[in-house]
Order: C-alpha cells, then sequence, then structure tokens
C-alpha cells in the first residue's frame, strides 16, 4: 500500500462474515486489544439490513497516533466466508500488498478479490474451531490478527478474561483455547505491517467510546434530565444509553409511541423547566418539523440530534450520508428562525451536543444537531476530551410583576420564563401568533414583533469562536462541516507536505450562519472548495444563499453509503495546481 | 390578581374572553373545571391545562392556571412530558373529538396503556367546529355534510371502548349541561391514580343544531361503577351513548416515574469509557 501520509497510517484490517458470526464482536475486541496496548484506531460497522444471517464487516484502522477515518486500501482481508462478500467489495478496497486470509472450506475466492492480489492465505478456521469445544471462528480469527499485527497475548487474553468472565468458565476457557489456536497459526501471515511504539503517552487518558455515546455523554453534561425516544437506526444507540444514565441522575426517560410523541415529550418536559432532549433520524426528523416550530413559536428550549442516514425514505438505515442539511434548515413551514449544529468528528459529538443544550437553553429554542452514522457508530479510541463549560442555564422569572408578560419583547429577544409552579405568574404557551402575555393574536404589530424578537436572539448570541474549526493558513480554502472534516484534514495536511497551502474552515454552527467571520475567512482566497457527502451540494447551496462566494468556488460533493475518500480530496484541492 | 386561600372556581376563571359561539357547550366545561379544580382545593399554580387544536382545545387560555395550547393531536404527549418532568404538577389535557380520536388517535390508545396519573378531558361535539362543520371519527355515519356528501358512512369510533379496551384506568362520561354532575366527575378523574378519561358532551350548536336536544337524551347509569374490565366492557357494548356516569375505576399501578433522586453523580458516567 502507498503510504502517503507517513507512520500515522497505521493498519487497516476487514473482517467480514455472515450476520451474527461474531465479526463485529472480534472487531471490537481486536480494538480493545490495541486500546489496552496503548494505540489508537477505530471500528466502523458495514451490515445489512437483516438481524441475523445477511452480511456483516468490521473495518478496522489501528495506529500510533489518532485516526478518524479509513484510509486508503485495506492492509489484511479476513473473510469468515464469503458469502454476500459482493455487497461490501465497494468499501473494501484491495491492491496488490493486500493479504487475504480465509478458510478454503468457505467458498470459492470472488474473482474481485483474486485480481487484487495475489497474497492468499489459507487457514482452516472452520476446522481449527471445531476441534475446540464451544470454539467459535470469530475467536480463532482474533488470535491470528492479534498474533499477525503483534499484539501481545497476554493484552488480548486480560481482555478476553474481563469481556466473558459473565459468560462462566466454560465460555472462557474455549475462548481462550480459540485464541491460543490463532496465536499458533499468525506466523502464516507475513508481510503484513505491525502495530509498533505509540506515540499515546500514559499520562494522556484515552477513552474508547462512539459518537452516539459521545453526544448522549454531552447532553447529559449539558444539563439534559428528560429525554423521550423512539427507535431509529442509526440514532438508537443515544436513546439506550441514555435511558439508564438520566436514571441514575435522576432524571427520566420515556419510550414514545412515534417521533410525533417523543418531540412533544420533550417540548412538554421543557416547558416544565427540565432540560430535555430526543435523537433520531431523517424519517423521524421529518415527523417532528411541525411541532418544532411550535418549540419556535412557544419558545421551548429543547435539542434533536439527528444521525443521518442515506435518505430520503427509509433510504438507507445503516449508511451515512450527510443529506439532511436542506430539512434541518429549510424543514420548518413559516418564519422560524431556529439553531442547527453539527459535531466535527466522533470526539466532537460530546462538545456539540452539550453546546446545543447550552445554547437551545440560553435562546429558549429548538436545536437541531446534525450528526451521522459514520460519526454515531464509529468506536474510536481517543483522548479524553477536555471537560467544557457549557451548562443549561435559561433564563428564569425570579420574581413575579404583577403582570408577567411571557413574551416580552426584550433588547436581545429572550424572554425570562415562569417555570410552572411559580405562583402568580401562570400563562399559557401557545403555538398560534400570540401578543407578549401569550394572548392568540393575528394582528400584524403583534407578528412582526414576536418574529423580529425570535430572530434576535438567535443571530444576537455570542456564540464565540466555536461557530467552527479552522486549520491552517494559505489561499486554498476548504470550507466543509460534520463527518466530511476528517477526511478534509487529512487531504489538507497531505496537501500542505506537498507545499500547497491550505486552510480548512469546518463549520460546527450551521444556523445562524456566520456570515461575516465566513466571509473573513474566504477573504482572498485563490480556490475555493465546499466539500460534503450528499448528492446535491446542499452546503455549498446554502452558503450561496448567504455569502458572495467568487465564481471560481468549487463544489465537491457526493451521496452515500460511501464516504468521500482523502485520495479524492485530495485530487480537487491538487487539480489546479497541476495545469 | 389576588387568589384567595383556598382558592375560590372564579379564582381560576382568565380575563380572557371566548372564542365559542353562543350557546356552546363548551362554556359549561369551562366553568365545571373551575368548579372542580377549587373543589380539589388546587392552587393555580400547581395545575396545567394541556390542549391541542380546535374550538374546544382553547380552553386552557380561559383558566388561571399553567396551560399550553399546542399543535394539532399532540396534547397527550405535551402533558405526558410535563407530569413526568414534574410530577408534582396536576396535569389536565383537554381537547375535541377531532384532536383526540382523529389526528391524535394514536397517542390516545398509548396515553391509556401508559397510564401516566393525569387527566384526559374530550369535549366531544361530533364535528369539526373550527373548520366549520365536517364529519369527526364521532359523528354519525349519515351525518350530510359539504366534504362528505350523504355522510361517511363510517361507524363512529366509540371513545369508552377504545379507553377501556387500550387500559385507561377511569373511564367516564359527562354532558356539558349538568355542571354539578361533570365537575364532578372531574373531581374524581383527577382523584383517581393513572390515567383518568372523561368523555364530555358538548353540543355544537352551530353546525349540529340537533344536539340541542342531547339534554332530554342524556340519562344516568342504571348500575354501578365496576372495578372489573370484563363487567365494564359488557356493559359499555350495550350503551346507547348518552348514559352519563362513571363506567370503570380501575387498580392499575401508575406509570413509574422517577423520584429525582441521584445515585451517581453527572461526572461519573464517563468511566465506562476509560481505557
Amino acid at each position: 500500500m502507498t503510504d502517503q501520509t507517513g507512520s500515522g497510517r497505521g493498519i487497516s484490517i476487514a473482517l467480514t462474515g455472515s450476520g451474527g458470526a461474531g465479526v463485529m464482536t472480534a472487531g471490537g475486541m481486536l480494538l480493545q486489544a490495541a486500546a489496552k496496548a496503548g494505540f489508537y484506531g477505530l471500528q466502523t460497522r458495514s451490515v445489512g439490513p437483516q438481524i441475523r444471517g445477511g452480511e456483516a464487516a468490521a473495518l478496522l484502522r489501528m495506529s500510533n497516533s489518532p485516526v478518524e477515518i479509513h484510509r486508503g486500501g485495506f492492509d489484511i482481508l479476513f473473510a469468515l466466508d464469503w458469502s454476500n462478500f459482493s455487497r461490501f467489495a465497494a468499501e473494501i478496497q484491495l491492491d496488490e500488498t493486500s493479504v487475504v486470509i480465509f478458510d478454503p472450506d468457505g467458498g470459492a475466492v470472488p474473482d474481485i478479490v483474486s485480481t487484487a492480489t495475489k497474497n492468499l492465505v489459507e487457514l482452516p478456521v472452520k476446522q481449527m474451531a471445531a476441534d475446540i469445544a464451544g470454539g467459535r471462528m470469530n475467536m480463532i480469527a482474533l488470535g491470528i490478527l492479534a498474533g499477525a499485527i503483534g499484539l501481545s497475548r497476554e493484552t488480548v487474553i486480560g481482555l478476553i478474561s474481563d469481556k466473558l468472565s459473565a459468560k462462566g468458565e466454560a465460555v472462557l476457557e474455549a475462548s481462550r483455547a480459540c485464541l491460543d489456536a490463532g496465536y499458533a497459526q499468525a506466523s502464516a501471515v507475513t508481510s503484513v505491517p505491525k502495530l509498533e511504539s505509540t506515540q499515546a503517552g500514559d499520562d494522556v487518558p484515552r477513552w474508547l467510546i462512539t459518537g452516539n455515546e459521545a453526544a448522549a455523554l454531552g447532553a447529559v453534561r449539558g444539563g439534559i434530565k428528560f429525554a423521550a425516544a423512539y427507535p431509529i437506526t442509526p440514532a438508537t444507540e443515544i436513546l439506550e444509553w441514555l435511558a439508564p444514565a438520566l436514571s441514575s441522575v435522576g432524571g427520566n426517560l420515556v419510550q414514545a409511541e412515534d417521533e410525533l410523541a417523543s418531540i412533544n415529550m420533550i417540548i412538554g418536559a421543557s416547558y416544565g423547566g427540565v432540560p430535555s432532549i430526543t435523537a433520531t433520524s431523517g424519517p423521524g426528523l421529518a415527523l417532528m418539523t411541525e411541532s418544532i416550530g411550535l418549540a419556535i413559536a412557544a419558545e421551548i428550549p429543547v435539542v434533536v440530534v439527528d444521525v443521518m442516514r442515506g435518505g430520503p425514505s427509509t433510504g438507507i438505515p445503516t449508511k451515512s450520508e450527510q443529506s439532511d442539511l436542506n430539512i434541518a434548515l429549510y424543514g420548518l413551514h413559516g418564519d422560524a428562525p431556529h439553531l442547527v449544529v453539527a459535531p466535527l468528528s466522533v470526539a466532537d459529538c460530546l462538545f456539540t451536543t452539550q453546546w446545543a443544550v447550552h445554547l437551545a437553553e440560553a435562546v429558549q429554542g429548538p436545536a437541531i444537531v446534525l450528526s451521522d452514522q459514520y460519526l454515531g457508530q464509529t468506536q474510536m479510541i481517543i483522548d479524553k476530551p477536555a471537560e467544557v463549560a457549557f451548562f443549561a442555564a435559561r433564563n428564569r422569572v425570579d420574581k413575579v410583576d404583577t403582570d408577567y408578560t411571557r413574551y416580552a419583547v426584550t433588547a436581545d429577544g429572550v424572554s425570562p420564563m415562569a417555570i410552572p409552579g411559580m405562583a402568580g405568574a401562570q400563562y399559557t404557551a401557545d403555538g398560534l401568533a400570540h401578543s407578549v402575555s401569550g394572548t392568540p393574536s393575528s394582528a400584524a404589530a403583534d407578528h412582526h414583533a414576536q418574529l423580529a424578537k425570535r430572530k434576535r436572539k438567535i443571530e444576537g448570541h455570542t456564540y464565540g469562536d466555536h461557530w467552527a474549526e479552522i486549520e491552517g493558513e494559505g489561499d486554498v480554502v476548504i470550507l466543509t462541516w460534520g463527518s466530511s472534516t476528517a477526511p478534509v484534514k487529512e487531504a489538507a495536511a497531505l496537501a500542505r507536505t506537498k507545499g500547497i497551502h491550505v486552510k480548512t474552515v469546518c463549520v460546527r454552527l450551521l444556523a445562524p450562519l456566520r456570515v461575516a467571520a465566513l466571509e473573513a475567512e474566504i477573504a482572498g482566497a485563490r480556490q475555493i472548495l465546499v466539500i460534503e457527502q450528499n448528492d446535491s451540494a446542499q452546503f455549498y447551496r446554502y452558503l450561496r444563499g448567504h455569502i458572495d462566494l467568487p465564481h471560481y468556488t468549487k463544489a465537491f460533493h457526493h451521496p452515500g453509503p460511501l464516504m468521500l475518500g482523502v485520495d479524492e480530496i485530495y485530487e480537487e484541492i491538487t487539480r489546479e495546481h497541476r495545469l | 390578581m389576588n387568589i384567595s386561600n383556598p382558592a375560590k372556581a372564579s379564582d381560576f376563571k382568565s380575563d380572557l374572553k371566548p372564542v365559542w359561539c353562543p350557546g356552546c357547550g363548551d362554556y359549561h366545561v369551562l366553568l365545571s373545571m373551575t368548579k372542580a379544580l377549587a373543589e380539589l382545593e388546587c392552587r393555580p399554580e400547581e395545575v396545567a391545562v394541556i390542549s391541542g387544536i380546535g374550538c374546544s382545545s382553547r380552553i386552557p387560555a380561559y383558566l388561571n392556571c399553567y396551560g399550553f395550547h399546542g399543535v394539532h393531536g399532540r396534547s397527550l404527549p405535551l402533558g405526558t412530558g410535563l407530569k413526568v418532568a414534574r410530577p408534582d404538577m396536576t396535569v389536565i389535557v383537554a381537547g375535541g373529538d377531532g384532536d383526540g380520536f382523529s389526528i391524535g388517535g394514536n397517542h390516545f390508545l398509548h396515553a391509556c396503556r401508559r397510564n401516566i396519573d393525569l387527566t384526559y378531558i374530550v369535549m366531544d361535539n361530533r364535528v369539526y367546529g373550527m373548520t366549520k362543520g365536517q364529519p369527526s371519527p364521532t359523528t354519525e355515519p349519515d351525518w350530510d355534510s359539504a366534504l362528505s356528501p350523504g355522510g361517511t358512512g363510517l361507524s363512529p369510533f366509540h371513545p369508552l371502548v377504545i379507553a377501556l379496551a387500550s387500559g385507561a384506568n377511569f373511564v367516564a362520561r359527562a354532558f356539558s349541561g349538568d355542571i354539578k354532575g361533570t365537575s364532578n366527575m372531574i373531581v374524581e378523574a383527577v382523584r383517581h391514580p393513572g390515567f383518568s378519561f372523561v368523555e364530555i358532551l358538548s353540543p355544537c350548536v352551530t353546525f349540529r343544531p340537533e344536539q340541542r336536544e342531547w339534554k332530554s337524551a342524556i340519562h344516568p347509569p342504571t348500575v354501578e361503577p365496576t372495578d372489573d374490565p370484563a363487567r365494564a366492557a359488557r356493559r359499555i357494548m350495550t350503551d346507547d351513548g348518552f348514559n352519563v356516569g362513571i363506567l370503570y375505576r380501575g387498580t392499575r399501578r401508575p406509570y413509574r416515574i422517577g423520584d429525582g433522586v441521584a445515585s451517581r453523580e453527572v461526572g461519573d458516567l464517563d468511566t465506562a469509557f476509560a481505557i
């Protein structure tokens, strides 16, 4: 494999098999073993919709320095069997240096594999598992892979003992035997990279976490005490993490009957003074949009995390796409200013969700967090994120005037909110256009005054430097958002090694757009690229609507399920320089 | 506004003039609610009335208590979220038959089975009034209208049957014109643990003038309330729709809401991620 970024590239492994064969479990254990041994890495999953009997691929990259995406081809493909392998072929790039490990009993090697590489290692994995009482192929594979890339047997055995101790001695013993059998065969796998000295020092605590877990943790750190939940792929893990977590910190999670209910439950809870959240994906967000408008009109803070997947309609539930930007920005009827933020990495799911809680509470309105399947379900070894001081701090009424007006027109647009239970401040929150007191009103003056204050509180809030992550200086400027940040940053780093001066502007605060700050960042740029993972260049068109982008600004984008690749972004950056 | 202690019925009335037509049954429901809240010795700040969209859903603003006038059909989820987050509040969800049984029908089923301790009042006039006279789920099949000429031909939705079958813990019917009886029923519904459902027949004299005759059709129940769902089901299947009173008082445990006590610090939640 051509090494374009130096020592940080690490090792990439694809472990595939039929759904239910345990490839995700084995992949997860391999990643955890690498974590224990001091390395960085990530595991993404590629699965079909079937619960059992479909296809599954655990895709890992491990390195001695932090990595956020897959990079180019795979060093090792380990196929427990070849069933439905063709469905992954586009995601598992192989070349002449790739090593393929497979069981000759698992069927013929697909042409797409045998034409890519001649490094084929046959190991009788099925028979090896059969020779061990309670043996499982995925544990044998774990032993082979761990041994081949240089992870110590002690590390893996220690991990297995922790993970499987609850399953009893027999299971543990079988797993140990499988690992040993695998380790014994590892020497058959030659000419693959090894995991050697790591940059991670003992002084930097590291976490193993998914973006969905990070988002949920950020929510609770921000002060969320209530969630309503309707399951949907790929957002469900947020809700499943929140259920016990909220209970343990004195909050509640209610499983709703549908997304129409979940959005309204969190609006009701937040009206009661309790910071509230729900998480969903595109189809759920579509159902929620009417009531997100209610939260705007009634001025109720709520956070809605949309873990995006391929769309429209049911789309591709298990795969990532950044194609809900339009509905998040424009999906509401009426003039409905609201917050839209997007985490820029797995780790940033924590910060951005916590920030969203803080912002929603500060401006008393809804915040949509645009995560996606890649960020949400990728399991990653990261340095422990710094704690931040963004908490829910709602402007509440502390004493009651004789005539409390819930929707008083204030300088910053935020009206002090009475919380039910406070005597003398009773009011009716309303989705109808209303006067300052909340009384329904169709008068032009009331409508205009309330629209203006709701816009003012969003536009006028101080967002600080968090609106974007900006790196580098130069006359080549790349604008991107969300999970496209990682390949953009890696491509930019590559371009800088070739002497190209690249600045990356990765936008976290999508609405309200920081127009002046963005214009300042692109001022003087000779080349501007707008990069995102969707078919219709939604971010590019949004920027065009707000910013006088130079005519040579170029959109580079394609839909999911394939992630934007470092190489194709690098191609775009360098194209003009080759002319 | 100075509130007497305990609060009187008039203390629960706001200064806002209702949008309702003269003769609308909902005026009487409003009066019954203020009397019931006084009877319950509630304080205005301890009560929240939550509604959706429609004529009857305007009721929160006409009361002096906390209120939320949300979107069409979603009053029960709003009330559910509020009650779970704030179990100290007395939550009453109110609205009409279109709001509750058509666009909000799924929430009605699940609110019944969830059995959260709140009271749901449906002012049933068998018509969409705010949009000027279309058939609702409880409208008779042969009722003629511009939207469904000659009638819908559909069997009416039977709210009490559905509530009972879905697990509501208290099921009753009242008639708006009987203010004392309606008020008493609301008191009982609020006091009963779990999800209490009260259908209040509340005439729409504008689009269903024939409903003026409801007052002579109403009759008391011939049997006492029961806590046996099977007996309640047999009675309800032979109901003529004008039998007012409490049908069913169940003993099902209300939805379990967390006690609000933290067993661990937020700062400890990240330990699971440490390598």
